[in-house]
Formats: structure tokens, C-alpha cells, sequence
């Protein structure tokens, strides 16, 4: 059926989305990309040390994440998303780079804990002073360790940077 | 079950002890026990090293000490308080009887070497291993004396206490190695 434009007309329900009435929405492509990405966050289980019960108390029943459509995966190649959650060991890192390298992109980093971010309070041989050394770090979460609620700050946080994207589609921009 | 209740019930455990424990170990090898401290009812017997497969073993098959339970076998440093400058350190108990004795032996700087004793308790495998990557000292006989916790390249070892806290000078290569990856990879990023 035909719809008579003359009559409706566009309304804009925010900037940049249009809504033809009834069923028609005119908007950006990167607006339907990022809302679609955002919405749905797939982080990889990645554990090293105490941030890691954090990180599990905000993905269990109490703080829930599934509600923002973040549920953790076992295997980085169906993951958008790693929390560095914990202590970054000199030996860990080569096998923290492998994961990360094995996440599809577009991939984002969450690096949670004061560990993760700086080295903490192991100024010491063989921890990593902050994982963004040999990781493209987005969020960094403070805290030692981060409450749950501090984790979730973080991840909108990464929502919010996701959602102002533009033609993040491919390598080749 | 009644087994089990024979073998651990009270009427089959006789604990000892702890000096007289240390009594005993001086009776049988009395070159060999340098001394004997007591701590809170906690005894230490500090021993040469050349012997302590066999002091071992005695403590591990004597029926009245029974040590059948390698509690903890660990590694001390005593730069600048003490000589010599290295001490392996065992934390014996018996399951049966209930009693715990320590042993130190006393190990050289320039004579890293013990003899292992796996042969006695087989726990004691990772232990000696981390006891190597951290002091370096050398187990003798040990099955398998790799690094445990340190990538297998690491030079040094960390729990020394002439090492430097940051790490030496020269950074483990294998991070370099995941730095320049690192680096290597950032053009195949998609928001780089």
C-alpha cells in the first residue's frame, strides 16, 4: 500500500531519526550500526585475579549485565569486547595478546582495576605497568577492585564512546 | 570406615613433642644438626645439607615420628644477616601422630647444590622447582628441575635479595617481543 506523505509527514523523534507513520524510520546507517553494537556487548572471560569475582558478581543475578545485552563469552572469536580484569603478568601478556588478537573486530578493551590500568601497586619485576603497553585500551575502570557497580559505569561508558562512531564498517575508511 | 577409625582413632596416635623430636634427630645424626631454636613451641632443627636425603627419609619411615606430610618446602635469603647465606627450609607434620617438626639446611652461596627429596615425598617435585626459579638453588636428583613460575628465558632469580625490585636493566625479551606485535598489528585496527 502506498502511504500518502502529503498528509503524514516526517516527524523527527531525535536528531537525525525520522519516523515516516506508521511503520517507515529514515536514519543513519552509523546510527543503526552502533545502536545494534552497543546493545549488544559480548565480553570475553578474561580472569587474572581478584577484579575477576568483580566482574562475576556484575554479570550474576544481583547486578545482572544481561540486561544491556552484555553477556560473557568463552571463546574471543564470538566476542566484541575483553575486560582486562586483574594483575597483567610479564608471562600473561603474550597470551592476553593472543585473545585479543582472536576477537573479530570491531573489538574493544575495558581495562578494569587499578592492575590493569597502572600496575597498582606492583611497581615490581614482572608485572605490567598498565596493559595498554600492547593493548588498545578504551575504558579504564579504577578501583582496587572496581566494585560491580564501577564495572557497569564503565561499560555504558564504552556504550557511550560506541554510539559516537562513525563508519567504524571495515579496515578501509 | 573402621579401617579408617583404627588407623587415626587416639589409641593409635602418639604424638611427640617437638623438642624431643629434635632429641631424636640429634641422637641419630649428631654431626649433622648445626642447631636447634624453639619459637612459640615451634621447633627449628638447622642441619648441614650433605645428609638430608637420609635425615629425611629417617624422619619419613621412623614409626614413632611417621613425617609422611611435606607441609611446605621453601627457600630463604639471609644476605648481610647471616652466613652461610641460603637455607631450604622443610615443614614436616605427621598425619598419623599429629606433631611437626622444621628443618633448615643450610646451603653456601658458593656451593648452591641440596639433594632433592623427591625420593622421600613426591610433593615435594614443585616445590624444589620454585625453590630453583626463585633462589637458585640446585636440587640434586630432582626429576624435572625447570622454572616454574618465571618464563623459562628469565635470567636471574627474583626472590634474592641482591635483585633489583624493578627488575634488571634489561627487560625479558619475550615482552618486547608482544610490544613490538603490538605495534605491529596497530595498522590493522579499525578505529586506529
Amino acid at each position: 500500500m502506498l502511504i500518502d506523505t502529503s498528509t503524514t509527514g516526517l516527524v523527527e523523534v531525535e536528531e537525525g531519526t525520522k519516523i515516516l507513520p506508521p511503520n517507515v524510520i529514515i536514519t543513519t546507517l552509523d546510527k543503526v550500526i552502533n545502536w545494534s553494537r552497543l546493545s549488544s556487548i559480548w565480553p570475553t572471560t578474561f580472569g587474572l585475579a581478584c577484579c575477576a569475582i568483580e566482574m562475576m558478581a556484575a554479570g550474576a543475578a544481583h547486578y545482572d549485565f544481561d540486561r544491556f545485552g552484555i553477556i560473557f563469552r568463552g571463546s574471543p572469536r564470538q566476542s566484541d569486547c575483553i575486560i582486562i580484569a586483574g594483575t597483567v603478568t610479564k608471562k600473561m601478556a603474550p597470551v592476553i595478546r593472543r585473545v585479543y588478537d582472536q576477537i573479530p573486530e570491531p573489538r574493544y578493551v575495558v581495562a578494569m582495576g587499578s592492575c590493569a590500568c597502572t600496575g597498582g601497586v606492583f611497581r615490581t619485576y614482572s608485572v605490567v605497568q598498565g596493559c595498554d603497553a600492547f593493548l588498545p585500551v578504551d575504558v579504564y575502570v579504577p578501583g582496587c577492585p572496581p566494585r560491580p557497580e564501577a564495572l557497569m559505569e564503565g561499560m555504558i561508558k564504552l556504550q557511550e564512546k560506541m554510539r559516537k562512531e562513525q563508519a567504524r564498517w571495515s579496515p578501509w575508511r | 570406615m573402621a579401617v579408617v577409625l583404627e588407623r587415626i582413632g587416639p589409641s593409635h596416635y602418639k604424638k611427640m613433642e617437638p623438642l624431643e623430636i629434635a632429641e631424636k634427630i640429634k641422637e641419630r645424626f649428631p654431626l649433622e644438626v648445626v642447631e636447634v631454636t624453639s619459637f612459640r613451641d615451634q621447633v627449628s632443627v638447622t642441619v648441614k645439607k650433605d645428609r638430608i636425603v637420609d635425615i629425611c627419609r629417617y624422619l619419613h619411615d621412623d614409626p614413632d615420628l611417621d613425617f609422611d606430610h611435606l607441609r611446605d618446602l621453601c627457600g630463604v635469603d639471609y644476605l648481610g644477616k647471616k652466613e652461610p647465606r641460603f637455607e631450604v627450609v622443610y615443614h614436616l607434620y605427621s598425619i598419623r601422630h599429629r606433631h611437626m617438626i622444621r628443618l633448615k639446611a643450610q646451603v653456601p652461596e658458593n656451593d648452591l647444590r641440596i639433594n632433592s627429596v623427591t625420593s622421600v615425598w613426591v610433593g615435594a617435585n614443585w616445590h624444589e622447582r620454585e625453590c630453583f626459579d626463585m633462589f637458585g638453588i640446585v636440587f640434586k636428583g630432582h626429576p624435572d628441575l625447570r622454572r616454574i613460575l618465571m618464563p623459562e628465558d628469565w635470567e636471574g632469580h627474583p626472590l634474592r635479595k641482591d635483585y633489583p625490585l624493578k627488575g634488571p636493566e634489561k627487560e625479558w625479551p619475550g615482552f618486547i617481543e608482544v610490544i613490538e606485535k603490538a605495534k605491529e598489528f596497530r595498522e590493522f585496527e579499525w578505529g586506529a
